[in-house]
């Protein structure tokens, strides 16, 4: 991702090649505006401002038009994150049956507060909306992963393995 | 009882293949709509048979379809599948256990008002339905049932997966628009409806994914069964959750008009050991709370809206005697407040103020005066006061909660300011819940 | 017309107008935020709502928003329903709770949408009882304050900035009530057209960042009617003075000018006002002098062989009383060689061929624009922003179609999306207007001008075609010609930017050619070739809408009073005509080389200047007669689009400055 001066490359050519591959989906380029800030943050986990510029140099916006697209969006990452998020629904029925309990463990074992980074640079904790699965509340994201019926003790399973794995 | 849209979901929620989907008659309405309809007959069918959108608003949409222009250009498919309102979680399971039925019913749509692109505008936490909507696709792309000349006809369609990125304000199917154009998802002016002018200007549909799951077996099985099917004038089955302090959460399809009481006793158990039904979202989160009186009513748009609430969704949310009213409300408006969109005054400034006196409230800072400034608040940020209908559904639970559960507000004011002003404390006097669950 | 009945009263009315502005026209008050007479509306604010009844049964109503209700035969609606007012007041007190009581010390205060609104509703008491949002403000460049706390997320200065003058630098971010409303990183605003977002925003989160550096209150400031120097547009401007210093410039509102928009120079151009640079005594040789001494002498000069040069930056006034001192014979244009040639062959064409001036509102209406040779957003840069809007009206017929309104923003841009009328653009650089136009040409002079004259050929053969013009420019040539020829109201704009006069004739061809083509312009069957028509056919033939644009704010003026240049000046002093010349707000070094200049100097024996700046020219004056500016003197201008329009002093001149007509006319 570095070129040899340590110089960070705003989008790779393998990027931007998604890019244009999703851009190519739609009447428009811009249409594919969150789609390739999506891109950028599956290689690099967040969207810095340099790598917002060039996607928007690539997709004919300006920085401060993409930037406000964004901005809009809760799953597109303007600082850095980990390298996988924890996002725990903390929407109605999940709150109801103890999700601020989960929360509060998970940030007791992580040591980490929401909006927060281990030092280790392994996870980071956010809320998130309600994740459909209030059948199986509370619930909560890790990466792609969806973990239903949480306790404390499947919190700690569940973070074992994904401390361990990927 | 016949359930058309979760039949072929299987037990244990793997994705039903195309040849099995093909096998159970899949496939067939649409070969039937391209084959042997003309497109007005395709929406005359789906007018017929009264369906009515799943997503919350309950529109018809035979109606809907017949409002797209006939004349010949560029129009679209667009299938909200940005479930995100809190309580709510049916399409998940329709695009994770069946998405060929999907992906049917939008090519019918597709047919019907003369569509040759549709995109599927999935909120991006779904990351399973993602992948199976993708495999489906293909399949449906490697079995020429997408592409030109679909089933032999004059017919062309490619669907899109589109995935977003969060934000509840997307299911607004014109804030959808923005999205799947790029931009910031601001809801639109209506008029123009999207029918006429909707994604990049074009004529567009845009439907709930159950809404459109509907679609291949009216087409099959035809309007009369379809209407059948239902226990009251909304016709068809619906998918109908319950989630909160209940034995068995879960989500059942079964004939709209269902009474909620089978609904919360027979599906999902009643309540579970040791809490009592004080109430209940019918519909998620922006529906007005209903009470145990209510509970013989039958779960169809009309018999809620005249009960004060709605249909919405049609995924309840139970509150428990052990729950506080004032605390599910502050958590549903803290929801609302984040994910207003900002583009209005009512709900961008005036949300945060409900969650301010809420969190006052709690505190022990409350003031008399402030229940009625609630009211106000709801009042202001209701229908037609507000751009579009975030506000108004974030008003129902608190209007409804100040209307049935004012004495749990009360609760937390301070008996004289005075008190406050010495210093001593407010003693909140607990819930009948609270109290078992304290011991006490 | 609409008969519609508002409290009670009945009113006619036009049809199809927003409901907001209707009031706002008959003089009812009703508050507003995000509408915008030029940008329509987008029913944001939620501040202008009002009670509507469906019939004359109807006695509950509904609440509706005025700016997105079209206006209809019938239509009942009341102001004053307290349903109405109550919403209205709470409104502005959303809109309060997060906003700062800094009043006394915000530099809108006293000419604050915000606080007139407030005001207007009633709202007074603020019942919030919860923290305020705060933002952090960024550097904008040297115009323009951020102060975004004092937001009220009306949406108006990205609307206004970006999609009214196509700036891209300025937009919203993030969501709910943290909307934020700036750049995407500190850093000077691009946009030729960003001090508007002064008078855009209705609060004080843009404010004149050169008006902080000599504030004062809005009723401190004395104010004249004025008229901006700094192009030949003629855009209408309030200066702004207190205490001998001029403190501000802002819009003036012309509905056939300017409108409500002002670009950059013209409103902070102001500083040399109150320069240093500026001749505050008169002088000869170089020693103070008294005014009397000063115009003693000048009389004295003025009775001999005496030339007078005009000034095409100075009054009809101005140069009418030098020529009275100095007689009409001895009076100059004082133009360079070749602008005096080109402002010729302009009022040529303006006098004689068929074809109309349109005025800038007219321009914001074209549906087809070729632009000849100019880079607008420099020569004439209010002008360029019309033509931004004129490349809107696809769209907005789009819309029209669709039977969405006009005013309805959003919606119109939602359903057009991109679509714009042709604007093809040639031009020797690039310019800011190449982002919306249907195709640009870029070439020398003479190029350009090729291409002109073969679109005017493809919209009639008996214009003269150009041989040997290579496949694709000869394609361009010919899709210009469809674009105009299909046109309802099609628009060519040239001018003297590329000093060229074959570029002002090709324009002129082509306005020809568009005028003989239209039959419903009845152009004779017989029509002459490409030769200057005669007056019978002008008279017959609908005229065609083309624009020149001049350098100065009053070049055709002048132009119409004298044609001769300072080359003429030159050969008359060398052949001895004269002795003595005085210059009248004129830096001759900006109209001939310099060692012509030296050498005409040179050969002067007084030389007397009166100017307000100092200058090359100035600094070698015998006698120097300092003058005021635009600022403090009066006088009329004549625009590019030929409005002779007045403008009157604010202040007067500074020290012993005078009005320039003045001092020959002493």
């Amino acid at each position: 991702m570095d070129d040899k001066n340590n110089k960070p490359i705003p989008l790779t050519e393998s990027e931007a090649a998604e890019i244009r591959a999703a851009a190519s989906h739609y009447p428009d380029p811009s249409a594919a505006s969150i789609e390739a800030l999506k891109i950028v943050q599956k290689h690099r986990r967040w969207v810095s401002d340099n790598n917002l510029q060039a996607v928007a140099e690539l997709l004919g916006l300006s920085a401060a038009e993409l930037d406000g697209i964004a901005t809009f969006y809760n799953l597109i990452y303007r600082k850095p994150v980990g390298e996988k998020v924890i996002h725990y629904c903390d929407s109605v029925s999940c709150w109801m049956l103890g999700a601020e309990r989960i929360r509060e463990h998970i940030s007791k074992r992580l040591g980490i507060g929401l909006g927060e980074t281990t030092a280790d640079g392994r996870f980071t904790l956010l809320p998130i909306v309600c994740l459909g699965a209030c059948d199986r509340a509370p619930a909560m994201m890790i990466g792609d992963e969806l973990y239903g019926d949480l306790d404390e003790a499947s919190v700690d399973a569940i973070l074992t393995r994904e401390d361990r794995h990927g | 009882m016949d359930k058309p849209l979760t039949r072929n979901i299987k037990p244990d929620l793997a994705p039903v293949t195309l040849a099995e989907y093909r096998r159970s008659g899949g496939y067939e309405g649409l070969k039937k709509a391209v084959t042997a309809m003309a497109p007005a007959e395709a929406v005359a069918t789906v007018k017929e048979a009264n369906l009515r959108g799943r997503g919350g608003a309950g529109f018809p949409t035979g109606v809907k379809w017949s409002l797209v222009p006939q004349a010949a250009g560029q129009k679209y498919v667009v299938v909200n599948a940005d479930e995100m309102e809190p309580g709510t979680f049916k399409d998940r399971l329709l695009m994770e256990g069946d998405p060929h039925q999907l992906i049917e019913g939008i090519a019918i749509a597709a047919y019907a008002i003369g569509a040759d692109t549709a995109y599927i505008f999935l909120r991006g936490e779904y990351t399973l339905a993602a992948r199976r909507l993708e495999q489906a696709l293909q399949e449906a792309r490697d079995a020429s049932l997408l592409g030109r000349n679909i089933l032999g006809a004059e017919f062309h369609l490619d669907i899109h997966l589109h995935t977003s990125a969060g934000r509840y304000i997307c299911g607004e199917e014109t804030a959808l628009l923005n999205s799947l154009e790029g931009k910031r998802a601001n809801p639109r002016t209506k008029p123009p409806y999207p029918q006429t002018s909707g994604l990049w200007g074009r004529p567009t549909v845009v439907n709930n994914v159950e809404t459109v799951c509907n679609v291949p077996h009216i087409l099959r099985e035809g309007a009369d069964w379809y209407r059948g099917l239902s226990r009251s004038q909304d016709a068809g089955t619906k998918l109908f959750g319950v989630s909160g302090r209940v034995k068995k959460p879960g989500l059942w399809e079964l004939p709209m008009g269902t009474p909620i009481r089978e609904l919360i006793e027979d599906c999902a158990g009643g309540m579970q050991e040791g809490y009592t039904l004080r109430g209940f979202l019918p519909g998620g989160a922006s529906t007005d709370f209903l009470l145990p009186e209510h509970l013989d009513l039958a779960m169809d748009f009309d018999s809620l809206q005249r009960a004060g609430s709605r249909l919405g969704t049609g995924t309840m949310i139970v509150l428990d005697d052990a729950t506080c009213p004032v605390r599910i409300v502050l958590n549903l408006e803290r929801f609302f407040t984040q994910e207003s969109c900002g583009w209005c005054t009512p709900c961008r400034d005036g949300l945060p103020w409900v969650v301010e006196i809420l969190e006052g409230i709690l505190a022990g800072r409350g003031r008399p005066e402030d229940l009625d400034r609630l009211e106000k608040l709801a009042w202001l940020m209701g229908p037609g006061h507000t751009f579009c209908a975030l506000a108004p559904g974030a008003a129902e639970p608190l209007q409804s909660a100040l209307k049935y559960f004012r004495e749990d507000f009360e609760r937390y004011l301070p008996v004289s300011p005075a008190l406050s002003l010495r210093g001593e404390e407010h003693r909140v006097p607990l819930l009948e819940g609270e109290r078992r669950a304290a011991g006490g | 017309m609409a008969k519609i009945t508002l409290d009670g009263q009945v009113y006619d009315v036009d049809a199809g107008e927003n409901l907001l502005k209707t009031c706002l026209s008959l003089g009812l008050d009703l508050p507003y935020f995000c509408w915008h007479p030029a940008l329509g509306s987008v029913g944001a604010c939620r501040q202008c709502a009002v009670v509507q009844y469906k019939d004359a049964s109807d006695s509950k109503g509904r609440l509706v928003m005025a700016c997105m209700t079209p206006v209809t035969d019938g239509l009942r609606a009341e102001l004053e329903a307290p349903e109405a007012r109550e919403f209205r007041a709470s409104v502005i007190e959303f809109l309060m709770t997060s906003h700062p009581h800094d009043c006394p010390v915000c530099e809108e205060g006293g000419e604050c949408h915000l606080q007139d609104m407030t005001v207007m509703t009633g709202h007074t008491v603020r019942h919030y009882r919860g923290r305020k949002r705060t933002h952090r403000n960024q550097y904008l460049g040297p115009f323009l304050n951020h102060e975004m706390n004092r937001c009220i997320a009306c949406y108006r200065c990205v609307r206004y900035y970006r999609d009214y003058a196509g700036g891209q630098d300025l937009d919203v971010f993030a969501i709910r009530n943290d909307v934020y409303f700036g750049r995407f990183e500190d850093g000077v605003l691009e946009n030729e057209f960003s001090g508007n977002l002064a008078e855009v925003c209705p609060t004080g989160v843009f404010t004149d960042k050169t008006f902080s550096a000599h504030y004062v209150r809005k009723w401190d400031l004395r104010y004249a009617p004025s008229v901006c120097a700094h192009c030949a547009v003629g855009c209408n401007t309030s200066p702004g003075e207190r205490l001998g210093v001029l403190r501000r410039i802002i819009n003036r509102y012309h509905g056939e000018v300017n409108g409500y928009f002002l670009c950059d120079r013209g409103r902070f151009g102001y500083g040399f006002v109150n320069g240093e640079e500026r001749i505050r005594q008169p002088s000869l040789r170089g020693e103070p002098v008294s005014i009397e001494a000063a115009v003693a002498h000048l009389a004295g000069l003025a009775s001999g062989r005496t030339i007078g040069i005009g000034s095409p930056r100075a009054s009809l006034e101005a140069n009418f009383a030098l020529r009275a001192l100095v007689g009409a014979e001895n009076f100059y244009a004082g133009l360079s060689r070749a602008e005096a040639e080109l402002v010729a062959a302009i009022l040529d064409v303006l006098r004689r061929w068929p074809i109309r001036l349109p005025t800038v509102r007219e321009v914001e209406r074209a549906d087809a624009v070729l632009v000849l040779g100019e880079d607008a957003t420099s020569t004439a840069p209010r002008l360029a922003l019309a033509l931004r809007q004129a490349v809107r009206n696809q769209a907005l017929e789009l819309a029209q179609e669709l039977k969405i309104p006009g005013w309805l923003d959003a919606a119109v841009r939602e359903a057009a999306q991109g679509a714009k009328s042709p604007l093809f653009l040639a031009s020797p650089a690039a310019t800011r207007l190449d982002e919306v136009a249907e195709a640009v040409y870029r070439g020398a002079p003479e190029d350009i001008a090729r291409l002109g004259f073969a679109v005017a050929h493809c919209l009639s053969p008996e214009a003269p075609g150009v041989p040997d013009l290579a496949g694709e420019d000869a394609r361009l040539a010919e899709t210009i010609a469809a674009a105009l020829a299909s046109a309802r109201r099609p628009l060519i704009v040239s001018g003297t930017g590329c000093q060229s006069l074959e570029i002002i004739q090709a324009a002129a061809n082509v306005a020809l050619a568009l005028a003989k083509r239209n039959p419903e312009r009845s152009a004779p069957a017989d029509a002459p070739d490409q030769s200057p028509p005669s007056a019978g056919l002008t008279e017959t033939m609908k005229p065609v809408d083309l624009c020149y644009l001049v350098p100065e704010c009053n070049t055709l003026g002048l132009a119409l009073m004298d044609g001769r240049s300072v080359g003429d000046v030159f050969a008359a002093v060398q052949e001895g005509a004269a002795d003595t010349v005085v210059v009248l707000e004129n830096d001759l070094y900006r109209r001939a080389d310099a060692v012509a200049v030296d050498h005409f100097l040179g050969q002067v024996k007084h030389l007397a200047v009166i100017e307000h700046t100092f200058n090359a020219t100035a600094e070698q004056a015998e006698l120097l007669l300092p003058s005021g500016t635009f600022a403090e003197t009066e006088g009329t201008l004549v625009s590019l689009e030929g409005r002779a329009q007045r403008f009157y002093s604010v202040m007067p001149p500074a020290g012993e400055a005078r009005d320039n007509w003045r001092w020959p006319a002493a």
